[in-house]
């Protein structure tokens, strides 16, 4: 199961390891199709030519495969979708809850993902 | 700095900007879409639309990308999540800095930067947003199964989405600051006889309580002056929606008290070539169709207007 946007996806636990493995910076925002993950898909999507040393896809929030980011401990208090999470060498090192402007979204990535 | 002209530059690309682009591109006039968002607006965030003339159903997701293929299939350029800067709305030529790297340039502009859900602007707020502050029953429900949650303000989309989230929460408590709600009878007749829902009237929250996580809120009663200090889950706010003019506060474009823009029946501001359409334009009521009327008119206007200049 994935959701029907434009970006690149992740749709089972294996998969998610495999892209952690693959890539050395990755974000995935794992939401639904609704008013408050909408606008960060398209950011994702926006930014993605921008910031190419950055692995961007997105991850089905209802899907049971999605618990490798519900259930992690930096997302244990958050109570908004979409749950953002970035990792770095496999590694979470940020991670947001509910509706993010560009400007969040960058300044984590500029932050965590220096080019 | 790259330049680039264009007959119309569009600022906002909700429903009244993409209209206006669709109505510009098709009738051969070069318009560009600039926004520092999501491309759709306000539109983007309404899960179903039941009452657009011509569609029994659809989502605002789906409407908006329609809007956004038929704009750009007629030739209408449409930037999203850009930085704007260096607005010029006055003299002959309309300037916008774009990324600031281009610098678009144009006879006529049309401002359709809409509106956006108020924030009640309390300490804690911000910081506790997605973690026990939710803008968005349908999103976030689900995250409190049986836990006691406030919802904030007194209108249709508070009480409704008050009613909804019984279906997840123990104990729903409505907290408005006037005495009495500003929403339709049957609404509050579904709020009244909704035995979860408590109702606490003449009052506003003040401050957003927890760490990690929302613990507690304060709240005032703002007839006694009396504050209290309340364990609680979640709150939501659905306290109305502001106009987005902040880039346009201290121009010499008129807005009224409530900082929307000020036009007459034909968009027209009181600039020479500046238009406005859709929820900033100062006006009664707020529907996708009176937005998508706003961008009609805006860009006919702004068309009749560049005629006149030749």
């Amino acid at each position: 199961m994935v959701l029907p946007t434009n970006l690149k996806h992740v749709a089972t636990a294996t998969e998610h390891a495999q892209v952690l493995k693959d890539h050395e910076n990755v974000m995935i925002c794992c939401g639904r199709m609704g008013p408050m993950c909408l606008p960060v898909y398209d950011i994702m999507g926006d930014i993605q030519d921008e910031y190419k040393h950055v692995e961007f896809r997105d991850m089905m929030f209802d899907s049971p495969e999605s618990a490798v980011i519900r259930n992690h401990p930096a997302c244990r208090n958050f109570m908004g979708i979409p749950f953002t999470v970035y990792y770095k060498n496999g590694e979470l090192v940020a991670a947001t809850s509910s509706i993010q402007s560009q400007g969040q979204v960058t300044a984590i990535l500029d932050r965590e993902f220096k080019a | 700095m790259e330049e680039k002209n264009v007959d119309v530059i569009i600022i906002g690309g909700g429903a009244a900007g993409l209209t206006a682009g669709m109505y510009l591109a098709r009738a051969k006039s070069s318009a560009v879409i600039l926004d520092s968002g999501t491309i759709g607006g306000q539109l983007v965030l309404t899960h179903e639309v039941a009452n657009y003339p011509g569609i029994v159903t659809t989502s605002g997701y789906q409407l908006a990308n329609t809007m956004r293929q038929q704009a750009k299939s007629f030739g209408c350029e449409i930037k999203s999540n850009i930085t704007l800067s260096d607005l010029n709305l006055e003299g002959e030529s309309k300037t916008v800095v774009v990324n600031n790297n281009i610098r678009y340039k144009a006879k006529a502009l049309i401002i359709a930067t809409g509106g956006r859900s108020r924030m009640l602007n309390v300490p804690g707020e911000a910081r506790l947003k997605g973690k026990g502050v939710s803008y968005c029953a349908t999103c976030d429900g689900d995250f409190f199964q049986d836990k006691e949650i406030f919802v904030v303000g007194g209108g249709n989309s508070s009480l409704e989405e008050a009613v909804s989230l019984t279906k997840y929460a123990s104990k729903v408590t409505i907290i408005h600051q006037f005495d009495h709600f500003q929403a339709f009878k049957h609404a509050i007749e579904e709020v009244k006889k909704n035995p979860k829902i408590n109702i606490i009237l003449q009052s506003k929250i003040t401050e957003f309580l927890g760490d990690e996580k929302l613990e507690a809120i304060r709240y005032q009663n703002l007839k006694t002056g009396e504050e209290f200090h309340q364990p609680i889950d979640g709150v939501f706010i659905f306290i109305g929606y502001e106009a987005n003019t902040d880039m346009f506060h201290g121009s010499s474009l008129k807005l009224n008290e409530s900082k929307e823009v000020v036009a007459d029946e034909l968009m027209k501001t009181n600039l020479t070539g500046i238009f406005v359409a859709g929820d900033n334009r100062a006006k009664r009521y707020r529907q996708i169709t009176t937005a998508v009327a706003d961008g009609t008119i805006a860009a006919l206007s702004a068309l009749d207007f560049l005629n006149s200049q030749h």
